[in-house]
């Protein structure tokens, strides 16, 4: 038991590694205030464009959805990492991370978006255009506040997996919570920064994944 | 000129042909991974699932809090805590195991909270109908409830495990042999890019199948009774 105590909870480690976990911690929060709003937005034009009237958008928009949402995302992320260098253009770690999570998540989010707007009744968007509204005013006023509505749950559910996939930047040296604990670990020699930054993901994430359980549970009671 | 300079980095058939061997190989050792993830997650999920059909207060608590945990954690923390923490305590495991592990523990943790919300979407009269028939709990909750409910979360289960094997590539990260890591070996010998195309189409090869399966599945069986 002291022995576990010793390894895995040591306060005396935990105060060194702190402040090194806190930078990672932020930079952690950094990459998601980017990566979540970006995707989000990215994801609800993917959508957009697979309503589009332009057969070619349809499929460009089928062929990077697909692309994407077949690769893991660390892949994406050694594509783009180490693959890129050699055209010539060297992103960095971060823009790294952020441009593969934002490819991954756009796709992800834009089928959850697309299934939301194709859950609205044809029906609604002839009504809206039958009094008078724009194509895009009927999608903006009409179509999408509802889409998005039924669409709620998948939308926290991706938001989740996204902020859990930035721990894949510790793999190209991003100084996020991962490394930064996983850096710890190696100048301390004691796992309880691992620990600690698992206990760190933990706090943050559980409210989200207790959100989304009430939400999943509400959504089959309905059928 | 730039054209050729361009095939030869990304497309250097030299390098690929060298390589070639290593990403089949790893090739199978992700197959391999990802079908002994799909086996132990889902059968444990089941199970947890059934087990928390009967309500007993003190062992639903820490199934939920077990699920919970597991789905707000990142796969590479648990991969790294597995494999890098562990071993402080005298805890020792492979890198293949650890990846199995945890990523076993992530799908455990998602079926069962998809095969419970299957459990509870049947309707309760269901449950009272094949009581009165004589049927006990076990019969009802196996033979009745259980048929249905699996039915309804197919689409939902079959999309979930897709992404979590999607994780085997986070193996990678403490050197278990699958393609994401022979890929990358690769070229930090070669020091040429080629390797990771082969890995990327790999990887295509293995998932646009899985994906397009997984969207006919969700045609195929739509969550509605």
């Amino acid at each position: 038991m002291d022995h576990l105590i010793h390894s895995f909870f040591n306060f005396e480690i935990l105060s060194q590694a702190w402040p090194l976990l806190l930078a990672g911690f932020w930079m952690t929060v950094g990459l998601a205030l980017l990566v979540v709003p970006l995707g989000l937005a990215g994801g609800l034009l993917v959508a957009l464009a697979s309503t589009s009237r332009h057969r070619l958008a349809r499929w460009l928009v089928v062929i990077y959805v697909d692309f994407f949402r077949a690769f893991p995302p660390l892949v994406l992320l050694m594509f783009i990492a180490f693959g890129l260098p050699f055209l010539g253009f060297n992103p960095g770690a971060f823009i790294a991370v952020a441009l593969s999570l934002l490819l991954n998540t756009s796709s992800y989010y834009g089928e959850i978006f697309r299934a939301g707007i194709e859950s609205i009744a044809r029906g609604q968007h002839e009504a809206a255009r039958s009094t008078g509204l724009s194509v895009p005013q009927t999608m903006a006023y009409v179509v999408l506040p509802q889409a998005i509505k039924n669409v709620v749950p998948d939308l926290i559910s991706n938001t989740l997996e996204v902020i859990k996939l930035t721990s894949l930047a510790s793999v190209v040296a991003l100084p996020e919570l991962l490394y930064a604990a996983r850096q710890a670990q190696s100048l301390t020699y004691n796992a309880t920064p691992i620990i600690a930054a698992g206990i760190i993901y933990l706090v943050c994430l559980w409210p989200l994944v207790r959100l989304l359980s009430r939400f999943e549970h509400r959504q089959i009671a309905l059928h | 000129m730039q054209l050729e300079r361009l095939a030869d980095t990304f497309f250097n058939l030299q390098v690929m042909q060298q390589y070639l061997p290593k990403i089949v190989e790893g090739f199978f050792i992700t197959i391999q991974i990802a079908l002994a993830v799909v086996l132990a997650g889902i059968a444990s999920g089941l199970l947890l699932a059934l087990v928390r059909a009967f309500r007993i207060r003190a062992v639903n608590f820490f199934i939920i809090l077990g699920v919970d945990v597991l789905r707000a954690l990142p796969p590479l923390v648990l991969i790294i805590g597995f494999y890098f923490a562990l071993p402080a305590i005298g805890v020792r495991m492979s890198a293949w195991v650890a990846t199995w592990l945890a990523l076993s523990l992530v799908l455990m943790a998602f079926a069962e909270e998809i095969f419970w919300a299957g459990i509870l979407a049947v309707p309760k009269g269901q449950w009272e109908a094949a009581r009165s028939t004589g049927l006990s709990f076990v019969q009802t909750l196996t033979e009745v409830v259980m048929p249905q409910a699996v039915r309804m979360t197919i689409p939902p289960l079959t999309n979930r495990t897709i992404a979590i094997t999607k994780g085997t590539a986070l193996g990678a990260v403490v050197a278990v042999g699958e393609i994401l890591y022979q890929a990358q070996t690769a070229y930090s010998f070669s020091y040429n890019p080629s390797p990771l195309v082969l890995g990327a189409v790999a990887y295509l090869i293995l998932f646009i199948p899985v994906a397009y399966f997984g969207r006919w599945v969700e045609k195929r069986f739509v969550w509605k009774r």
